[in-house]
């Protein structure tokens, strides 16, 4: 599989503290990749210099290369606004704008003037619903706010309005964390679906839900990259004995 | 390795470590008086044997219901899953090797039907490696020894050896008087079964190489590692 994001040599600092060392990695077209490590170990660090989310922290300093389809995304020249609506986000906690289910959806096409017409943005917001698997449960009520929905129906409507937009790749920062296992297995069922068109990289502290989502596996510690490999393989048969005390639950 | 931090997943996987080695002790004297039934003439051992088989199939089924409760409630990864995954696999080649010790404990009783054998000494030499083959293929699971297992591996090319040679012998006396035809034909089974916990062993020891190493056990790895062993 052709890679989407290419990262090369990357080194991140806050201030003086280093978060990152030198990791390189490679993230497949089409395929989700895990982050996994303790806290601390630098993953959703790392998951935000792929959109550069990190960028309105003071102090931050960035070293080596972040390639998206073998463009820097820290180059000078990069609009940062339209790098993100290529590498779209979700966060932990469902956090809807406080408007109707219909305006979350509609948000980025708006402000990124992607229809021309009410009859084409209400179709990007259905599709977007539609994909999400929210459609059902929201099409009679467009006009609710979105902040009545359930915490697992709030976390699918942020992934619609993550590919409102129509994304190229969607970084998910423990999308799960906050919901229970039925709607937890909604959203694993989504992610699976979503990466027939979109690439997928997700932060996850549950290792199982790692294991069941994802293509490749990614484990950080302490700044470090310090395994990645297809999943399967990392989670049978881990090659770095720091990998195998992590995820069977052992003192490091 | 080091311990989890959770501690009663140590004492699961201890347990099921030691409901296996349980079972192999258990079998493993199951051998020996099944051989000396033979041997003997002792009618009162060989029953034993066979009464006492029941133990080793409710160790198996202990084994199962521990295992599944783990993968269950634990979900092992890593070498823990391969620890509970060859546990699966050992337990059951063990049951059958038990079984096999039943079945030559039957052939004792139908001998003493008859009169005495000389040939029926060979059992004593041939059920020697066998015996020990399992012994180090439950000490390489026990203690992860790949090289152990993979020794366990190519004790079975002197199994089959003594094996052919005790087959030959059996058929010759068969051919030198047809009175020997019925000892010989329940000394032939004994054998058979006897080589079976040979082969039986092997196949824990192949259980014991993918569980430490993570590869499935093949031909060619064998034959790549007997300069190893």
């Amino acid at each position: 599989m052709a890679p989407k994001i290419n990262i090369k040599q990357l080194n991140l600092f806050y201030g003086d503290k280093q978060a990152l060392f030198n990791v390189s990695l490679t993230l497949p077209a089409f395929q989700t990749t895990a982050l996994i490590g303790p806290s601390g170990c630098g993953k959703s660090s790392f998951l935000r210099c792929l959109n550069r989310m990190n960028d309105i922290i003071p102090n931050i300093h960035l070293e080596g290369q972040v390639l998206l389809e073998g463009q820097d995304i820290y180059a000078p020249s990069v609009d940062v606004v339209a790098l993100r609506t290529r590498v779209g986000m979700v966060f932990q906690k469902p956090n809807p704008f406080p408007r109707s289910i219909y305006e979350n959806v509609a948000y980025g096409p708006r402000i990124h003037s992607l229809f021309k017409t009410k009859a084409q943005l209400d179709n990007i917001v259905e599709n977007s619903l539609i994909r999400a698997g929210l459609w059902g449960e929201v099409k009679d009520r467009l006009s609710q706010p979105a902040t009545r929905l359930s915490g697992g129906q709030q976390q699918r409507l942020c992934i619609a309005r993550a590919i409102a937009v129509n994304p190229e790749v969607i970084l998910m920062d423990e999308p799960c964390s906050a919901l229970d296992p039925i709607a937890t297995a909604k959203v694993e069922e989504l992610i699976d679906e979503l990466r027939e068109k979109f690439t997928i990289v997700i932060v996850t502290h549950n290792l199982q839900q790692a294991a069941r989502v994802s293509q490749q596996t990614a484990f950080f510690h302490s700044g470090y990259l310090v395994e990645a490999g297809e999943t399967g393989a990392l989670f049978t048969m881990p090659e770095d004995e720091r990998t195998q005390g992590y995820i069977t639950g052992r003192y490091g | 390795m080091s311990e989890h931090i959770v501690k009663a997943y140590d004492e699961d996987l201890k347990t099921l470590h030691a409901l296996i080695q349980h079972m192999g002790d258990l079998t493993i004297e199951q051998i020996k008086k099944a051989t000396q039934s033979i041997l003997k003439r002792d009618k009162k051992l060989a029953h034993e044997v066979i009464d006492e088989d029941y133990k080793i199939d409710l160790l198996e089924i202990k084994v199962d219901e521990l295992a599944v409760r783990i993968l269950a409630l634990r979900q092992p990864v890593a070498s823990d899953l391969r620890t509970v995954v060859a546990a699966l696999k050992i337990s059951n080649q063990v049951e059958r090797i038990a079984d096999y010790a039943s079945n030559i404990a039957k052939r004792a009783l139908l001998l003493n039907e008859i009169p005495p054998f000389p040939a029926v000494n060979g059992l004593s030499t041939l059920v020697k490696i066998p015996k020990r083959m399992l012994e180090r293929a439950l000490s390489a699971f026990a203690t992860n020894d790949v090289s152990l297992a993979l020794h366990v591996w190519h004790m079975d090319y002197e199994v089959d050896e003594q094996y052919n040679a005790y087959l030959r012998e059996l058929f010759d006396g068969m051919i030198a008087d047809s009175n020997n035809i019925s000892a010989c034909t329940h000394l032939l089974f004994a054998a058979k079964n006897i080589e079976r916990i040979g082969d039986q062993s092997t196949n824990i020891a192949e259980a014991v190489y993918t569980m430490v190493t993570g590869k499935p056990f093949k031909e060619n790895d064998k034959l790549r590692n007997e300069d190893e062993v």
